[in-house]
């Protein structure tokens, strides 16, 4: 009754009954704009105060308490105060390349959004090649963290998009083999169908060893293409001060830094898909009770739980490992990780054709 | 265009890093020629926090320049008061009651211990690991606290006179410090577990920064960073003061002289400062805590040199008497300043990323090098 996909129908049909099918699609499209801007923002605040609250977990400290109920509030106190602060643009700098920088790497993490399933039948657009549109999509990215550095005027800023650059290019391959051997298990590119084929249980318990070195490659990967720590080269705060937003200030650095967080989600939310499932609720084999009671709870809760746990994992390791240098960091991707799914590529196309996984 | 952008004529790109940059720990100024990531030159300019200490202490009475003393190598103060009223002593030539050298030793290690530990925090940011500072903080809380009830400071501890110590231990002193090794030894394995173990922090550490114990000699290293090269430099085992001679402890002595040896050195350290401590905690003599010195005092004409082994090396404090009751001239010989002369000589061929490794193993605290 009140699930994401009910709600959306509802919607739909009472939009076609009032007006015509171009205006109802305009309307659709406004509202999905809208809905995504929303969770960007909402997105933003949450991760930004979950990090800070699993810093301070690990490093026990008590982290912000003061804005709000146990300091709740506080990422958008800041966001306040960097809505109201100056957005210098330095002496030298491009100034287009400068401005434009921020709002790409923006776009490109709203776009990402498009084929999320965030709930049982509930996603934006379930196109046919969802996940190889992610994975082109999110290749965008680099583009905006090389303006950005390149633009800045600052050899810092340069040093930081250029690292980022080699990073990103190499870690791809990685991101890109380890969803592929889902792909090859489902024999689907479409995100629904992906999720559908884990009905009777997850990649990851259904694909045997080889589904978990996919996963563990994925994780690392996608930990590196959002510049997260220990793979955090291109802002290396004690190297670069920040690396490539050095110069940003204000609201175009808070685009940054909110682009940076959405799309640890967004990799997160993509990981639960392929692997854990998506909205799937946990099932185990013939325990019909248990079963039952799983369906019980919300397919979002689900989505968001799944990918929330990804996430957590993510900033534990941003608060536990030190930083690889760029050699060892690009001796990581092109000796280890890179043979290592090709070969668990031919390992899973092997079990999917010879139907060895349940 | 290219000397627009900081380019030499061979196209190498210079940065400075500093006089403020994260990495630097103070305002030290390092202008890197790089190549690509590859640092080709590092050219350290100092003098961004000269107070002229050693111009300062030639208007200060004798008992007056230790204070001044404290700002030099800020997380080793007791130490650095610990070499001047040593050399004031040697000037006037008092004995010191049994009870004040304990008191002295044990604070010295207690000193080398927090410094220490806040290397340790800090080595691990510049790597990129926030969490490890957080830990090292909140055991170097516990000493600070001992420190803060006996001589009334946390940072500058002023606490050494001529003749002895300013004040006598608090009555809470022995168990503090019983409690705070309690706590203390048990963490120490977690500083292994999260740094010392990690494959990442190892591969950062192992093989960089290489210095040969030749050079470490020639350079005029002292510390930890000599003795990562194997190089005996350990003022309490060659040259004892106080009661040293008396105690059983390791110089310890490590043969890789890469980043990875000095790190630990340090972290070996530790646990020899731990062993001193345990050794004295129940055995502090009864009696003075102060000689008995005149009021104003007057070093004999002369020339005056003691030094000590400080969490960074040798600190050397020269006075030259013409007595009266301020010093003619005074030298302070810096650790500091000659591990910092050997960075140009590691950095070179490594990765920018290590340079700030190489900077943490040096272990370097910029008003000890500039004072």
């Amino acid at each position: 009754m009140w699930s994401f996909s009910h709600i959306a129908n509802e919607i739909h049909e009472w939009l076609s009954k009032t007006f015509n099918p171009t205006l109802t699609l305009i309307i659709e499209m406004v509202i999905a704009g809208v809905a995504v801007i929303g969770l960007f923002a909402a997105l933003g605040l949450v991760l930004v105060i979950m990090e800070r609250k699993v810093s301070a977990w690990i490093q026990i400290r008590l982290g912000p308490n003061r804005v709000g109920s146990k300091g709740m509030l506080q990422s958008l106190a800041d966001t306040l105060k960097l809505l109201v602060k100056e957005g210098l643009t330095p002496n030298g700098a491009d100034k287009i390349m400068f401005n434009l920088a921020p709002f790409i790497a923006m776009i490109v993490a709203m776009l990402l959004m498009a084929p999320i399933a965030f709930a049982k039948d509930f996603q934006l657009w379930d196109l046919n090649i969802g996940v190889l549109y992610v994975s082109a999509v999110s290749s965008i990215m680099v583009i905006s963290i090389l303006m950005a550095g390149w633009s800045s005027n600052n050899k810092y800023s340069l040093m930081g998009a250029m690292r980022s650059g080699a990073q990103i290019v190499s870690y791809e391959l990685s991101a890109g083999l380890s969803i592929l051997s889902i792909v090859v298990l489902t024999g689907s590119l479409q995100v629904s169908d992906i999720i559908h084929s884990q009905a009777n249980g997850w990649w990851i318990f259904k694909g045997h060893i080889p589904a978990w070195i996919a996963f563990v490659t994925f994780i690392i990967a996608v930990t590196a293409e959002t510049n997260r720590a220990p793979f955090d080269l291109a802002e290396a705060e004690s190297e670069l001060t920040a690396g490539f937003h050095t110069e940003y200030s204000g609201m175009k650095f808070a685009l940054f830094f909110l682009a940076e967080y959405v799309n640890v989600f967004i990799v997160c939310a993509i990981g639960a898909t392929l692997f854990l499932g998506g909205w799937m609720p946990f099932h185990i084999g013939n325990w019909t009770a248990f079963n039952h009671v799983m369906d019980y709870i919300p397919s979002s809760v689900w989505f968001f739980g799944k990918t929330f746990f990804l996430i957590f994992v993510i900033m534990w390791f941003r608060w536990t490992f030190p930083r690889l240098r760029i050699d060892q960091l690009l001796n990581l991707e092109w000796k280890y990780l890179l043979p290592i799914s090709m070969i668990n590529l031919l390992l899973v196309t092997a079990m999917a054709i010879l139907g060895w996984h349940f | 265009m290219l000397e627009e952008v900081g380019t030499t004529t061979e196209g190498d790109l210079v940065i400075n890093v500093g006089p403020q940059h994260p990495a630097t720990h103070g305002v030290l100024h390092l202008v890197i020629t790089l190549n690509g990531e590859t640092i080709k030159k590092v050219e350290p300019h100092l003098g961004f926090i000269h107070r002229s200490i050693e111009k300062m202490c030639e208007s200060l009475t004798y008992r007056q320049f230790i204070y001044v003393t404290s700002r030099m190598d800020y997380l080793s103060s007791h130490i650095n008061n610990h070499a001047c009223a040593l050399c004031v002593e040697k000037g006037l030539q008092v004995e010191i009651p049994p009870r004040a050298q304990v008191i002295r030793v044990l604070m010295d290690e207690l000193t080398r211990i927090a410094s220490h530990e806040l290397w340790w925090g800090a080595m691990a940011m510049d790597l990129g690991a926030f969490t490890p500072f957080f830990h090292a903080f909140r055991e170097r809380e516990g000493i600070n606290d001992i420190m803060e009830e006996t001589c009334g400071a946390r940072l500058t501890m002023n606490y050494m006179v001529p003749g002895g110590v300013m004040q006598d231990l608090h009555p809470n002193f022995q168990k503090k410090v019983k409690e705070f090794l309690q706590l203390y030894k048990r963490k120490i394995h977690e500083y292994d577990e999260l740094v010392t173990g990690n494959i990442i922090f190892q591969n950062r550490m192992k093989g960089i920064g290489y210095l040969s114990p030749e050079d470490a000699v020639s350079y005029g290293c002292s510390g930890p960073t000599a003795r990562g090269s194997g190089v005996s430099s350990d003022i309490r085992k060659l040259y004892p003061y106080e009661i040293y001679d008396k105690l059983e402890f390791d110089e310890v002595l490590e043969n890789g002289g890469d980043s990875f040896a000095r790190y630990m050195i340090r972290i070996r350290e530790m646990q020899q400062s731990v062993r001193i401590i345990e050794q004295l905690i129940d055995n502090i003599p009864e009696g003075d805590f102060q000689a008995k010195t005149k009021a104003v005092l007057k070093l004999p004409k002369g020339e005056f040199y003691t030094r000590v082994e400080t969490a960074r090396g040798e600190l050397g404090v020269y006075i030259v008497s013409e007595g009266g009751t301020t010093p003619y001239r005074i030298k302070f010989r810096s650790p500091g300043f000659s591990n910092l002369s050997v960075l140009d000589h590691i950095a070179r061929g490594s990765k920018l990323g290590d340079l700030v490794a190489m900077m943490g193993t040096l272990d370097l605290v910029i008003p000890d090098i500039d004072r």
